[in-house]
């Protein structure tokens, strides 16, 4: 077990392609660090230099209390998780799960209990002796956790593991990962581009853009309070509504339209106005409140999404699906519901943060 | 070039695992080529005891050599001959046997074999089949009135070796063009199907264009192989004869440079043979790029 | 597709039947030829119905040979031609892979060159350097010996490509999963490496043995002592003797017994042979 330190990574690939940039980054023991964002963002990139595949071109990277700059992969105490699992194919799954350790002069007899140990916990017991091809994508899946696991290493790294998987069985086996890394607890970094699993799998998240770091944070920090509106739209399906908007005094223009603020304005001026989706509703006829055209609606069961226009800006909405819908309605929110970027940087403007936001995370009773 | 993209560090290992390969390459291969180059611009006195530098002229008298010119002709002869009939029979089989699907297997096995058999023996088959006095072949053409020998008629010296070298590349052009049409994908002939085309028609508007970069493909390779692969036959059977008619150039090259022992002129025929095979090899590895953009 | 001509299926069948005819006929003839006595080709037809003397003349010619005509017995040219062709085979096949290996597997300032090196060897064919090649054999000493054989060979772009070609197929994840589990280059290569190569290994062992088997003009020319004589060179030497005294019937036998091992490896590993002609294309 060991706490995970990254201290100014970048990476700028031999013909000057830069992918990462200046990552500070603090991973305490046992923590499950998730980090996501689109192709290209460099999170990949960054897992790599942590397990060693990839050479750090600037800043360190600590290991519990060692600077891993120019260890060998093997010799970091990391075990990793591929997307594609990259089993050998010409070994039983004992043989793939006892490599890593045969090549670390374990003694036999280890190798038999610790190959077993992991076998029971995934389940996979009965398959020790088939080779990989022989095994649906599900119990590969496994077998890579497996191969990881009987290592008893400091950290846990995932590349994107779950994506060769039909949806049903990544959301078994994303609980099944959680639930494992619970038990062992084991440090852990986890890439993916799939913000729900992002969202679902980390004690923190890490949201990366252009090869730098734009948020760290609990799920619910960077939902209810993202840092920029890369990470409001990123974030949370459907995407946080992006708006055009104009500070006038305690008021905010859309368009024609005004909202009181009840003293909310965190400056003036232009700014990017976000509203998540189920914090608009529709208005009664008393209040004040934005002019919706709708276009169509998605029906979700649970809720319904109303995508139409207010001014000719795009906005979608979460409403019960009981309520009845007109031509002629109106939206309102509640001001402190708003959220208030820079129109220049993106960055989210001081001001008021939800206090949904600093909810700590609800931890299992044992 | 592509490597992976994570690699291995070491600074030494790399050699050592191409030492083996590139001390047998430049010892075998470019040293040798590079002194025929070199002795190809000189000209050994009789007795061999010095060597004068002589820029082309050993090319320039090669090429004012009727011998020479004769050894070409009948190269390019050869060559075509070897690769329309190889090729011919081989499109002709392959089309059948991708017909007959269930006893397609049972043909390829009977077809593919002669692949094996050694450019010499196969010579040696076919000159006992030509035999003057006691082959099939000419006793047979004997009701037709022809008396067949290619020890004395030159026409029938080539027909001999063309169609010594033929059979023995039939298989190979075979599995090509099997392996070809297999790729053809099956929507498109039954896209003309629908359209009402006959099978023939099908096969000479639909499949044999999509086939042109397999033809293409096997006709370099049939050349290269009728220039180069053919010592063998010619060696076995007439030996360049009669009177050089079946001198192809690698035969030439070697009755000049091992039996006369002409050094400065036989390695400028080395050179030119070199220069054949750069330009088939970049022709054909042309067609490797053309074949990877689509 | 729905389709009935029985005409066309008639006809396709019967082209068939003609090719594997003709394909076949040649070493029909030769087989027939080899099992008459001398004085059956008399008649000066050749016949067409096996005789009676199959185990005399292929027992003379494995046991006794012709050493008058250059030929010594054709069981020490078929060892000879066996173990050539092995060598010639294993050992191509073992440099190209480890260069393979080291091309595909590491960076190094001499890659690039390298490569461009082992290219060439592929338009440097041996019947094109064959003086100045000869003579680096013989300054080397390696006339009559195995090693004059099989060594100036051996060296082989197309196994070369064909070997980094697949690993460049392989998954990136496998090299760095082994790594991750410890395996350094070589422990790599060993264990994970190679047996993924195995059928690839197999089929291209299949082609080299075939090359290596049928080699004429090398070991026609390095080799002046019988003991080294191989047996593609020996049914020429035959061939050129018997050939004036009509005894067709041995140098048939000969003929047959060069080529009945290259072809049944054919015949019994056709789907190897197949993967390893076509792949090695590429």
């Amino acid at each position: 077990m060991a706490s995970i330190d990254v201290e100014g990574v970048g990476k700028v690939y031999s013909g000057g392609v830069r992918a990462v940039t200046d990552i500070k980054l603090n991973i305490a023991d046992g923590e499950f660090i998730v980090l996501v964002g689109p192709s290209g963002c460099g999170k990949s990139t960054l897992l790599r230099m942590v397990a060693g595949l990839e050479t750090i071109s600037e800043g360190e990277v600590k290991i519990g209390s060692r600077v891993v700059n120019n260890v060998e992969p093997a010799d970091r105490d990391i075990a990793m998780v591929f997307q594609n699992y990259a089993l050998y194919p010409h070994m039983t799954v004992y043989n793939n799960l006892a490599y890593g350790l045969k090549n670390r002069g374990t003694p036999k007899a280890e190798i038999d209990a610790r190959v077993a140990e992991a076998a029971r916990m995934l389940e996979i017991t009965q398959y020790l002796e088939r080779k990989p091809r022989a095994l649906s994508g599900g119990q590969r899946q496994r077998v890579a956790m497996g191969r990881a696991i009987v290592r008893k290493p400091a950290a846990f790294l995932f590349d994107e593991p779950l994506s060769n998987l039909d949806a049903k069985l990544r959301v078994s086996m994303r609980g099944e990962i959680k639930r494992l890394q619970r038990r062992l607890g084991t440090t852990s970094i986890y890439v993916t581009h799939d913000q729900l699993e992002a969202m679902t799998l980390a004690d923190r998240l890490v949201v990366l853009n252009g090869g730098q770091i734009e948020q760290i944070g609990a799920p619910l920090e960077v939902y209810h309070a993202p840092a920029s509106t890369f990470v409001a739209s990123f974030i949370g399906s459907p995407a946080m509504n992006l708006v055009k908007g104009e500070l006038h005094g305690d008021k905010l223009a859309i368009g024609p339209a005004m909202v009181a603020l009840n003293g909310f304005a965190p400056t003036s001026g232009a700014v990017t106005v976000g509203v998540r989706a189920e914090d608009l509703r529709i208005a009664r006829d008393d209040e004040e409140a934005l002019p919706f055209r709708l276009e169509y609606t998605e029906e979700l069961g649970a809720q319904r999404l109303i995508h139409g226009t207010v001014g000719d800006q795009q906005i979608t909405a979460a409403v019960s699906p009981e309520i009845a819908l007109s031509p002629d309605m109106r939206i309102a929110v509640d001001a402190k519901r708003l959220h208030f970027f820079s129109i220049d940087t993106g960055k989210r403007l001081p001001g008021h943060v939800p206090a949904e936001a600093k909810l700590a995370p609800v931890e299992p009773v044992i | 070039m592509q490597t992976k993209r994570t690699v291995f560090h070491s600074r030494v290992l790399p050699y050592f695992l191409l030492a083996p390969q590139l001390i047998i390459t430049l010892i075998f291969f470019v040293w040798p080529a590079a002194q025929a180059i070199w002795q190809s611009f000189l000209r050994q006195d009789p007795f061999g005891l010095k060597a004068t530098f002589v820029w082309f002229a050993n090319y320039t008298r090669l090429l004012d050599d009727p011998d020479y010119l004769n050894a070409l002709g009948a190269t390019f002869v050869f060559s075509v001959g070897v690769t329309v009939l190889s090729m011919g029979l081989s499109l002709l089989f392959a089309v059948c046997v991708n017909r007959v699907l269930r006893s397609g297997r049972f043909y390829t096995t009977l077809l593919v074999w002669p692949y094996a058999v050694a450019p010499a023996a196969a010579g040696l088959l076919w000159w006992f089949m030509f035999n003057p006095s006691v082959g099939i072949i000419p006793y047979l053409l004997s009701f037709l009135g022809y008396e067949w020998n290619h020890r004395l008629h030159t026409g029938d010296a080539m027909v001999l070796i063309i169609i010594a070298a033929a059979w023995k590349q039939i298989s190979y052009n075979f599995l090509f063009f099997v392996a070809g049409l297999q790729s053809v994908p099956q929507s498109l002939t039954e896209a003309a199907a629908i359209d009402g085309a006959g099978p023939f028609k099908r096969f000479w508007t639909v499949v044999f264009p999509l086939l042109s970069p397999t033809t293409f493909f096997l006709a370099v390779i049939n050349i290269t192989y009728a220039m180069f692969d053919t010592f063998g036959i010619v060696d076995a059977t007439t030996s360049g004869g009669p009177s050089q008619s079946t001198n192809i150039l690698v035969y030439k090259v070697y009755a000049d440079g091992f039996i006369g022992l002409n050094l400065g002129p036989s390695a400028a025929q080395s050179v030119i043979l070199m220069l054949i095979v750069v330009v088939l090899t970049v022709v054909q590895f042309r067609w490797i790029e053309r074949k990877v953009q689509y | 597709m729905v389709e009935n001509r029985p005409f066309l299926n008639f006809l396709t069948h019967l082209v068939l039947i003609l090719g594997v005819l003709t394909v076949v006929f040649p070493v029909y003839l030769a087989f027939i030829a080899s099992t008459h006595g001398p004085t059956d080709f008399m008649s000066g037809i050749v016949p067409l119905l096996p005789g009676d003397q199959f185990s005399a003349n292929y027992g003379y010619l494995l046991g006794t040979g012709e050493s008058t005509a250059g030929a010594p017995p054709f069981l020490l040219m078929l060892g000879n031609s066996l173990a050539m062709a092995i060598m010639i085979a294993v050992g191509k096949i073992a440099i190209s892979i480890i260069s393979a290996f080291a091309i595909v597997y590491f960076r190094f300032p001499l890659r690039v060159p390298a490569f461009w090196l082992i290219f060439m060897t592929l338009m440097l064919p041996v019947e094109v350097r064959i003086l100045p090649t000869y003579k680096v054999v013989a300054d080397l000493g390696m006339l009559n010996s195995y090693s004059g054989l099989v060594i100036p060979v051996i060296a082989s772009a197309t196994a070369t490509f064909l070997f980094r070609q697949f690993f460049l197929t392989v998954p990136e994840e496998m090299m760095e999963a082994a790594r991750v589990d410890g395996a350094g280059p070589m422990k790599f290569f060993r264990d994970i490496l190679l047996p993924l190569s195995r059928t690839n290994i197999a089929a291209l062992f299949i082609i080299m043995f075939i090359y290596g088997w049928n080699q004429y003009l090398w070991p026609m020319l390095i080799t002046t002592e019988p003991q080294y004589y191989t047996v593609v060179m020996g049914i020429k030497r035959l061939a050129s003797v018997l050939d004036g005294d009509n005894q067709w019937n041995l140098v048939m036998a000969g003929v047959i017994l060069a080529g009945l091992p290259p072809v049944l490896v054919i015949i019994f590993m056709q789907r190897l042979f197949v993967k390893g002609l076509v792949e090695t294309e590429k």
